[in-house]
């Protein structure tokens, strides 16, 4: 491998901050990642999420999978658990929406109402 | 409507994205991931092996079919048939070999000039999200072209990490960078 140079340096960089990603009093962030998910565009949604993640520097935020959440045609969906707080669940997920839901949801506390399941049924 | 149209799977890394997750489920901690593209034996092969807990012959054949799933939130399990149905619509074939307690590999030939074939897609994509998720399981990606090969290995990645997780962010944005270039790489000059 060519850039092995290159994860070095990431490896340094990344062993300042490394204990505060390790928290797990974080916010989660869950992606349903079973067949009717990723035919739906999870796949997009999953990298949109980390891309944001990285971007603002959010240590303490996780983002993972999980299988079928079991309204396929709700798909994607994502799943936001915040420490002390009900789940959020939001559906038919773009990358437009990861954004928003970044912002308002998971930087500032207030989800995004009009893109959550009860909003979708 | 042939069976072609009503699949939603836009692309080969989607589909190898859904089958490591039958490994993943299966309780694999090593899934090995092949692309041989020969375009002159008009040949795309598609590999995933994995060491989980395997299928016994009947389960086996079940997989095939779209009305058979392990799970129980929904009643259809549709990975194994729509990745058949794809390899199919080229005249191509997909075969799963498996052995209980042992693992499974699925293995497909598409026939990369036919009109229906897919195209392999993102896989800088689809690796991506199975290393964040299943920081714990060895992925072992190869991709051949024209005897040029890319090989991605996570042990020799995490190795080389030390106490930082595969799964931080800027890892996985290194493993993307390094598959995107890497595939330009032996692609190179088509």
């Amino acid at each position: 491998m060519k850039s092995l140079k290159e994860l070095e340096e990431i490896k340094q960089r990344t062993l300042d901050s490394v204990n505060l990603r390790k928290s797990r009093t974080g916010t989660r962030i869950v992606v349903g990642m079973a067949t009717c998910g990723i035919a739906a565009g999870a796949r997009p949604v999953l990298l949109s999420f980390l891309e944001e993640v990285k971007k603002r520097n959010l240590g303490d935020v996780t983002v993972s999978q999980t299988g079928c959440i079991g309204v396929c045609r709700l798909e994607p969906m994502v799943e936001v658990y915040r420490p002390g707080e009900e789940k959020v669940t939001y559906v038919k997920m773009t990358a437009d929406k990861v954004r928003r839901i970044v912002a308002e949801h998971i930087v500032n506390g207030h989800p995004v109402t009009e893109y959550t399941i009860g909003a979708a049924e | 409507m042939t069976s072609t149209e009503a699949n939603n799977m836009e692309d080969i890394s989607l589909h190898i994205l859904d089958l490591a997750q039958n490994s993943i489920a299966a309780g694999a901690s090593r899934i090995e991931i092949s692309i041989q593209d020969i375009p002159e034996q008009d040949r795309l092969g598609i590999r995933i092996r994995d060491n989980g807990k395997g299928m016994d012959q009947d389960q086996v054949q079940k997989a095939s079919d779209p009305f058979y799933t392990t799970r129980t939130t929904r009643k259809v399990g549709l990975g194994i048939p729509l990745f058949q149905a794809s390899a199919e619509a080229t005249g191509g074939h997909m075969e799963i070999l498996s052995q209980k307690d042992a693992g499974t590999t699925v293995q497909a030939v598409f026939h990369s000039s036919h009109i229906d074939c897919l195209p392999i897609g993102r896989m800088e994509d689809t690796m991506a999200v199975l290393i964040l998720c299943n920081p714990d399981v060895d992925f072992v990606y190869t991709h051949e072209f024209c005897g040029r090969q890319f090989l991605l290995d996570t042990c020799e990645i995490r190795r080389q990490l030390g106490e930082v997780s595969i799964a931080d962010p800027d890892v996985i944005g290194w493993i993307k960078d390094t598959i995107r270039s890497g595939l330009e790489e032996i692609y190179g000059g088509v």
